[in-house]
């Protein structure tokens, strides 16, 4: 008999399951129950599990279970640095890259007005950086004696100026607080590794517990990360593959979800037209930024002030009375789903715009700058005009009739030449939601992982000339 | 004493590198703890940079003919991010046209830096103003 795993993504609406076979390199099924974080986590798993198991005609025995989680407000993290193009910079890639969402970031010296707002918003993880290393030391310090004298229970992360770490842990003795190495050791050198790898550690050995996911303990064996990373762990594996395999290079992954929009891109950025300066922080190759703004539902008003009502209106063949009607409803009403054409083309016109601005968001951008040598073009940011593979991932896209379609919006726009989106990508839909349980297996059947996203990653153009063949 | 730490860079829309980085080169060889920001840096960055870094000296290069415009207001940016007492020098072809370099230098003094670098200023003279002007404000004391 085949060996089988089974990945569990705690969400925040559904605890979602997926059954792999290991051997064939195939999804066997998946199920769902309801999020039950805020009463008993066991009770959404255990209807998950009872799905799975009618689809299945029976549960197989699992190999590994593994969990992520985005349940109870997903890893939720304030950020603290010095000035706020450098280290905090540093320390939001650090976080971001780890699966979180922020819900406060603060430059240069804290107040007493700022750590008040801390404290209130209860945080699972704060990271402080400040300082390169044997650079500013004071502001880090002056940070850490203020945390360390607040009432904030949470985990803290040192992430900054390494020179003055043992007196800054020394601040913070009353609380549970870890040293690791400075996310930007020298001025412009990013080392956001290993903040990324205490934030995970800190995720699977407190925050799991904190958040009640434990108590279905015995159903998984660990969770390993929060699902953002996990998703970011599949971009990664499918970009890079895995000893003896080729994976498939430069790609974006683009999600956009309820409440936010996310982007992830495995790829240097370095600039792909000779003559480009690179100018400002270098980025990380794995690279995920989150859209707060651009939620389809709970952020469904948000988009359309970003895009502006006009053009969301005229996309959606809808009056702006209408368009705001109709948004209004979908802001009170989270969990709807599209009913009738009219929605059907709303949702559509969001999520267009949405993806096109959390793409233009996420990628860099070239300018000229006239010199006394003539003009210079000068690149901010990641240069993913090369990018290989577009990958759409998310309900609204999977369920959409022609994502293909839908997907080009992000691509590159002649009519704005210097935002260096995807031009001329392979685009692939995560119609099954592989990703993310791709991402977990990665961590321990990593040649398994590759296939299975690779098996179940589908082109829209390939998929209609199968269906034209049947 | 302890290692200081110097920023250059070539300020605005100026590509000439080549100068500074001779230059901190030089620096880095008689000690000092260089922050390198290269061509087309923004005011800006210099003073992001220098306090990240704790530094204790801002080197500005203009080779270009448009220091005067891109330099003015840099002292005001220093202050402005609590960095008042910052050392700040400039040097290159800091104006367009032939100009007695006592009218060019009085410019740039006026504007706030401690000493401007006439062209063709060598190394080694640079070297001397640091140790002088370093060593006067360990004297002194530097204020936080």
């Amino acid at each position: 008999m085949s060996r089988a795993a089974l990945l569990i993504d705690f969400g925040s609406t559904y605890t979602k399951l997926r059954a792999v076979d290991l051997d064939r390199r195939k999804l066997l099924g998946s199920g769902q129950g309801p999020s039950t974080v805020t009463t008993d986590i066991t009770l959404g798993m255990n209807a998950a599990l009872a799905d799975l198991g009618r689809r299945l005609g029976g549960l197989p025995v699992f190999r590994h279970r593994l969990a992520s989680s985005s349940a109870a407000g997903g890893l939720r993290m304030v950020a603290i640095g010095l000035v706020r193009e450098l280290t905090l910079e540093a320390a939001r890639w650090a976080a971001l890259g780890a699966g979180a969402r922020l819900v406060g970031t603060y430059a240069n010296r804290l107040t007493a007005k700022d750590l008040a707002r801390i404290v209130e918003i209860q945080p699972d993880i704060v990271l402080l950086a400040g300082g390169t290393d044997g650079g500013n030391s004071e502001v880090i310090l002056h940070n850490a004696g203020m945390l360390g004298e607040s009432a904030l229970v949470c985990p803290l992360i040192y992430a900054g100026n390494r020179v003055v770490a043992d007196e800054a842990h020394a601040l913070l003795a009353r609380k549970q607080a870890q040293v690791t190495e400075n996310v930007m050791p020298e001025l412009g050198e990013l080392n956001i590794e290993p903040a990324r790898a205490a934030i995970r550690s800190v995720f699977i050995e407190r925050i799991v517990h904190a958040k009640g996911i434990d108590r279905a303990a015995a159903e998984f064996d660990a969770v390993l990360m929060p699902t953002p990373a996990a998703v970011m762990e599949g971009a990664r594996l499918i970009a890079d593959g895995c000893k003896g395999f080729a994976g498939l290079g430069d790609l974006v992954v683009i999600d956009p979800g309820g409440a936010t929009t996310d982007v992830h891109s495995v790829a240097s950025g370095a600039p792909a037209t000779p003559g480009v300066i690179q100018r400002g922080l270098p980025e990380p190759r794995v690279k995920r930024t989150v859209e707060g703004d651009l939620g389809m539902r709970h952020n469904a008003a948000a988009i359309v002030e970003a895009a502006g009502a006009t053009s969301v209106a005229a996309d959606a063949d809808l009056s702006e009375a209408r368009l705001q009607a109709l948004v209004g409803e979908l802001s009170r009403n989270v969990e709807s789903l599209p009913n009738g054409t009219e929605e059907t083309r709303l949702d559509r016109a969001l999520a267009r715009a949405a993806l096109r601005i959390a793409m233009r968001r996420h990628c860099g951008r070239v300018q000229t700058v006239y010199t006394a040598n003539g003009p210079v073009a000068a690149q901010d940011g990641k240069d993913l005009s090369a990018a290989g593979t577009l990958i759409g991932t998310g309900g609204v896209i999977a369920h959409d009739a022609d994502p293909q379609d839908l997907l080009s919006v992000a691509l590159f726009d002649p009519a704005e030449p210097g935002s260096l989106r995807p031009k001329a990508p392979r685009i692939l839909i995560d119609r099954s939601y592989i990703l993310y349980a791709c991402g977990l297996l990665s961590q321990v059947e990593p040649e398994a992982a590759l296939e299975l996203a690779l098996g179940h990653l589908h082109s829209p153009r390939e998929e209609s000339s199968l269906e034209r063949s049947l | 004493m302890t290692q200081k730490t110097i920023v250059t860079g070539v300020i605005g829309s100026d590509t000439h590198i080549v100068g500074n980085r001779i230059l901190s080169m030089a620096l880095e060889k008689a000690g000092y703890k260089l922050v390198s920001l290269g061509a087309l840096t923004p005011a800006a960055d210099f003073i992001r940079a220098a306090i990240e870094t704790n530094a204790d000296a801002i080197l500005v290069s203009s080779l270009y003919g448009q220091g005067e415009l891109d330099c003015r207001g840099f002292r005001d940016l220093c202050v402005e991010a609590g960095l008042e007492n910052m050392l700040l020098y400039v040097g290159g072809n800091l104006v367009v046209g032939k100009h007695p370099w006592e009218q060019v230098e009085k410019i740039f003094l006026d504007m706030g830096f401690d000493r401007a670098a006439a062209p063709g200023t060598r190394v080694e003279a640079v070297l001397e103003w640091l140790a002088q002007d370093l060593g006067e404000r360990e004297r002194i004391g530097k204020p936080a």
